[in-house]
């Protein structure tokens, strides 16, 4: 089977699998990448404790270090793409400096850049972020390809001490589009809002 | 006041503005100002690998209610661009002192595209600029654009000159 067979036939499937990862962090403020990992957390309810990305590609991991330094008492969930963490590779390093134990990474790693046409992205040839991950430094990290994989590790991803990094790979599919808010006011005002102290 | 405290007046501006997360490349021309923060206990510093990591974090810090400041220099401008549109359509608040690199007595042609171009790339960024030439200007107008980036949310960068820095001379 060729690099652009491979991932066609994964068993684990992208939305129940955000949809899984949510649950198991229902107090979890939540950033997401640009494209297919927005449409997913969107897919799975709506919600002002999610901040979707529509753009600065290569920023979810970024932003999502800002905020669990910020917010050290609550656990902090990002969710993104193999094609937009590859435009930000530098802030695995970057966060394995910070060390924040309240920072999860899940990669939903289909190998492809779904939303220009589901070319391969580097991760098809072997490009491992579990790899990267933990030598940069991270506390934790996990490369999940199964049920097996999956079950045994969700406990740990909802729990552990960070930072931690799991690399999850999915099916390669092309599913309806599920959009969130797109206003980045909004999405920025809802989710301070939801989170902070009300302004004096 | 003399050149040498420029520094000491930033970090006095960054306290007063309860700035907490100070993310930076590291840089000569901000090396005095980054061991202040890093000394003090109530500022998270954070070293980045390229500039627009920072353009991002800040705006994490923000979403969870802390205000921070990106030190960077000149040549990192341009890495900044798009990340920059992530401040521009949320409006984020962002402050930027950026030391300048390929401006006045600069030994290294490299640096001189970059240096050349950064206030006029920030401005088509939406970002406002505020150069500074002299070090008795730094603490007003530190603090004149901390006010427009905190009360508005607004961008703004403070261009440090490289007079007041000194050029890097490579030991010519």
């Amino acid at each position: 089977m060729n690099n652009l067979q491979r991932s066609e036939q994964y068993p684990l499937r992208r939305r129940a699998v955000v949809k899984q990862l949510l649950d198991a962090m229902p107090e979890a403020l939540v950033i997401t990448g640009l494209g297919a990992t927005a449409w997913d957390v969107t897919a799975a309810g709506d919600s002002p404790r999610q901040f979707p990305l529509w753009g600065a590609m290569g920023g979810a991991a970024m932003i999502g270090l800002g905020l669990a330094l910020a917010q050290p008492q609550r656990r902090v969930l990002v969710i993104t793409g193999d094609g937009e963490l590859l435009m930000g590779l530098g802030g695995l390093a970057t966060i394995a400096v910070q060390r924040p134990a309240n920072l999860v990474l899940a990669v939903i790693d289909n190998e492809r850049y779904g939303e220009t046409g589901m070319q391969l992205t580097h991760s098809a040839y072997g490009v491992d972020f579990a790899a990267i991950a933990r030598g940069a430094g991270f506390e934790r990290c996990f490369s999940i390809a199964d049920n097996t994989d999956w079950a045994t590790h969700l406990p740990t991803l909802a729990s552990a001490d960070g930072p931690l990094l799991a690399t999850i790979k999915v099916r390669a599919e092309v599913l309806p589009l599920v959009l969130p808010p797109k206003d980045g006011v909004t999405l920025k005002d809802r989710f301070r809002a939801a989170i902070l102290p009300a302004e004096t | 006041m003399s050149n040498a405290a420029w520094p000491d007046t930033i970090f006095e501006q960054l306290l007063a503005h309860h700035v907490q997360q100070v993310a930076y490349v590291p840089d000569a021309g901000h090396s005095q100002l980054i061991e202040r923060c890093r000394a003090h206990a109530d500022m998270i510093t954070v070293p980045l690998t390229t500039e627009e990591e920072g353009v991002a974090l800040l705006g994490g810090a923000w979403l969870g209610g802390q205000r921070g400041v990106l030190l960077m220099q000149s040549s990192g401008v341009g890495n900044c661009i798009n990340m920059l549109s992530l401040t521009r359509v949320c409006r984020f608040p962002l402050l930027m002192l950026v030391t300048m690199r390929g401006q006045w007595g600069e030994f290294n042609p490299w640096q001189i595209p970059m240096g050349q171009s950064s206030e006029a790339v920030l401005q088509l960024a939406n970002v406002l600029t505020y150069p500074v030439e002299h070090g008795e200007d730094m603490a007003a107008t530190v603090d004149a654009a901390a006010r427009i980036v905190f009360n508005g949310p607004s961008a703004a960068a403070v261009l440090i000159s490289q007079r007041l820095i000194g050029a890097k001379t490579f030991g010519k």
